[in-house]
């Protein structure tokens, strides 16, 4: 029992840093119909950057708070420069140009920082534990990423729901072209939004180091995939479709790698049972996703006009 | 101007070529250079340069060069990467591998062009036994041995439980097998988790159920990057007040001066077991080992003591046989005799061609620097026998 709850709220954990990857993904995708491949790198520049100033200013928390607007400077630039000019292009144009962006970032921040990456340094307070009720352990730094997270999605859910700017992103969402006739600013707005998404891509990527130790090259490349099994699944456009089906894709992975193994024990030998568990626990997401597809294939939380 | 510039280099080229008419010994090394596994890669090649320095980049008389190729921490790339370089004439010697399943994926292709492959790290159990080859060396050892090495110290140790976590790659396969042979306890649970260029690095789910098992002690191999989140992680998951961990390369050179700067002090103390320790004391070590940290700023690992010690061993043979580098027969005794001053000191060949040599338990220690560094308590086997040696028909 302890362990199921320690692994839910592991799952919970990487749900959380997945649905702040995925909400400026999500954005970015129904409202601008970018699809941006680079949205992995700005996870990346927000751990270098992030994990630099963490450095240089002696305090993790630090790093953190000043990655949210460098990493959306970072974004605003690279909206105003190079993506603008994409949005009425065709999918497989933008496919291509984000392809190359991230080759672009891989190499410039390779060039910027080696090939080996920058260590990230957490203060002792954050790197031990807490012991929850029923004697459960969890890491200190695992329960800051699950609050954090869990206030940005607050104030994305008020930000979307309940400000003009937000009903401005709803309207731009089902109908850019009306909402442009209306007077509003769409070029402007896109911008924003699109930084707003690269600073929390930014901040997921500054705390995912916190976890494995280091900003990496090409640490990106491989959540974005994920990121984008979430948007698919959570219903394009929708911040809330992002949120639940990023916890339910973190749940399903964390779970699939504790459980399967001993579940597939019962039907092929031990060792088969090992060696077969990780492949197919990482395969397990997008199992779902072709499973929720064929029920709903605009996905859980479809946005209602396209 | 740029038909003028072209003009002048092939002049140079052709006043060049009195110096390039005398053979050069060419040697290819596979090694990682991207990805973050390059961290490993990297040390190699300094070693690999700093031995070329050392023999003052000559051997018989002959100038040495190296050619440098990246297998970006994937077999089919180095598997490319060795075809190139099987397919030149002028190589040699075909060397390194840090990773068994890119050995492993190379080994035909290199091994059929009938040149000498050497391994400076990939002990895939396979090449010393079933797939052992005339042509094929190594200056490391096999999987298992380092393993086993550690389940006898855990069974000195009194320790009745293990819970084991490895890749899930030819290694990291050969590992558990080697820890659970020699091994006398109990062992309450395995998991082999993700690996290659996106290889798994939260151990969340992984770490709770060792936790859950109950077992006495950890036992783990994370070469490289992974090494470091996963003991990061091992401490921030308050596993450590409760758990020994005892890690095969995990804790070494190249972990060690991330593990100081992260502060994570459970380290200190821990223990691991390795053919080779910095704090050897032969001569060829203290050279190696004292010109490295003055020319790098860092201790080097196992890796780059194997990639180092690979070039003294090909000079050897290249100066036994008098540079003739078409007498292959010769140059095989030669590598055979491992007449060269390696940096473990005295070994010798066993049949399938893989060292014969003492394992030792190490522990972590701080320098007169302060710095992080392993040191060699005792040693567990001495001159021990390669456990597959029996399966080579050679």
């Amino acid at each position: 029992m302890i362990l199921l709850i320690t692994q839910l709220i592991n799952g919970l954990q990487l749900g959380i840093l997945l649905f702040l990857l995925a909400a400026g993904l999500t954005l970015v995708f129904g409202i601008m119909d970018l699809v941006n491949l680079a949205h992995g790198s700005f996870y990346m520049i927000g751990a270098f950057i992030g994990a630099t100033m963490a450095a240089i200013t002696g305090s993790f928390l630090v790093g953190l708070v000043l990655a949210l607007p460098l990493a959306f400077l970072v974004g605003y630039i690279v909206e105003v420069t190079t993506l603008r000019t994409l949005y009425d292009r065709h999918h497989l144009d933008q496919v291509l140009a984000t392809f190359g962006l991230i080759l672009f970032f891989d190499t410039l921040l390779q060039l910027i920082w080696g090939p080996v990456g920058v260590a990230v340094v957490l203060p002792d307070y954050l790197n031990g534990f807490i012991t929850l009720p029923g004697d459960i352990p969890i890491p200190t730094i695992r329960l800051l990423i699950i609050a954090i997270g869990l206030l940005v999605a607050a104030f994305l859910y008020y930000l979307v729901v309940r400000t003009k700017m937000g009903m401005l992103i709803r309207a731009g969402a089902s109908n850019r072209t009306m909402a442009g006739a209306l007077g509003v600013d769409i070029k402007r707005l896109f911008t924003l939004v699109f930084g707003m998404g690269a600073a929390l891509a930014g901040l997921a990527g500054l705390m995912s180091t916190a976890i494995t130790t280091e900003a990496t090259i090409g640490m990106g490349n491989d959540i974005i995939i994920q990121a984008f099994v979430v948007i698919v699944i959570g219903g394009i456009g929708s911040i809330r479709g992002a949120f639940v089906a990023s916890i339910v894709v973190g749940l399903v992975d964390t779970l699939g790698r504790s459980y399967l193994d001993q579940l597939l024990k019962l039907f092929i030998t031990e060792q088969n049972a090992e060696t077969a568990a990780p492949a197919i626990a990482a395969m397990l997401i997008y199992i779902m996703m072709a499973a929720i597809l064929f029920f709903s294939p605009q996905g859980l939380f479809p946005p209602k006009t396209r | 101007m740029i038909k003028k510039l072209a003009i002048a280099t092939a002049g140079a080229t052709m006043f060049a070529l009195p110096a390039w008419s005398q053979e050069t010994v060419k040697i290819g090394f596979i090694t990682t250079l991207t990805t973050p596994a390059a961290v490993i890669g990297i040390q190699q090649k300094n070693a690999v340069e700093l031995a070329v320095e050392h023999i003052g980049g000559q051997m018989a008389g002959m100038d040495v060069e190296i050619l440098f190729e990246d297998d970006a921490f994937n077999p089919q790339s180095g598997r490319t990467a060795s075809e190139k370089l099987a397919n030149d004439p002028d190589v040699r010697f075909i060397t390194g591998y840090i990773w068994s399943h890119v050995m492993l994926a190379s080994a035909n292709v290199v091994l059929d062009s009938g040149k000498f492959m050497i391994t400076a790290n990939a002990g895939a159990s396979q090449m010393s036994g079933e797939a052992c080859n005339e042509n094929f060396f190594s200056t490391s050892w096999e999987n298992s041995q380092i393993p086993r090495a550690m389940g006898e110290v855990m069974n000195q140790r009194g320790v009745e439980s293990i819970y084991i976590m490895a890749p899930n790659y030819a290694a990291g396969k050969n590992m558990v097998e080697g820890v659970e042979a020699t091994f006398n306890g109990e062992i309450l649970g395995r998991d082999m988790t993700r690996w290659g260029a996106d290889a798994q690095l939260d151990f969340s789910a992984e770490l709770a159920k060792a936790r859950a098992s109950g077992a006495e002690a950890v036992f783990v191999f994370y070469p490289g990057r992974a090494g470091g989140a996963f003991v990061k992680q091992y401490e921030q998951s308050g596993l450590a007040e409760t758990t020994q961990l005892y890690t095969v390369f995990t804790v070494d050179g190249i972990s060690l001066p991330r593990f100081q700067e992260a502060g994570l002090n459970a380290v200190l103390g821990s223990y691991n077991t390795n053919y080779w320790s910095p704090d050897m004391d032969n001569a060829a070590n203290q050279r190696f080992v004292s010109d490295y940290l003055a020319k790098y700023g860092e201790y080097p690992a196992h890796y780059a003591a194997q990639a180092y010690d690979m070039v003294m061993l090909i000079k050897s043979a290249v100066e036994a046989v008098g540079g003739d580098l078409d007498d292959m027969d010769g140059m095989r005794e030669a590598l055979r005799a491992a007449d060269y001053a390696s940096t473990r000191g005295d070994y010798s060949y066993g049949s399938n061609n893989y060292p014969i040599q003492n394992f030792y338990l190490r522990e972590v220690v701080e320098d007169s620097e302060g710095r992080w560094t392993n040191q060699i308590v005792s040693t567990v086997y001495e001159a021990m026998e390669n456990p597959y040696i029996d399966q080579c028909p050679m």
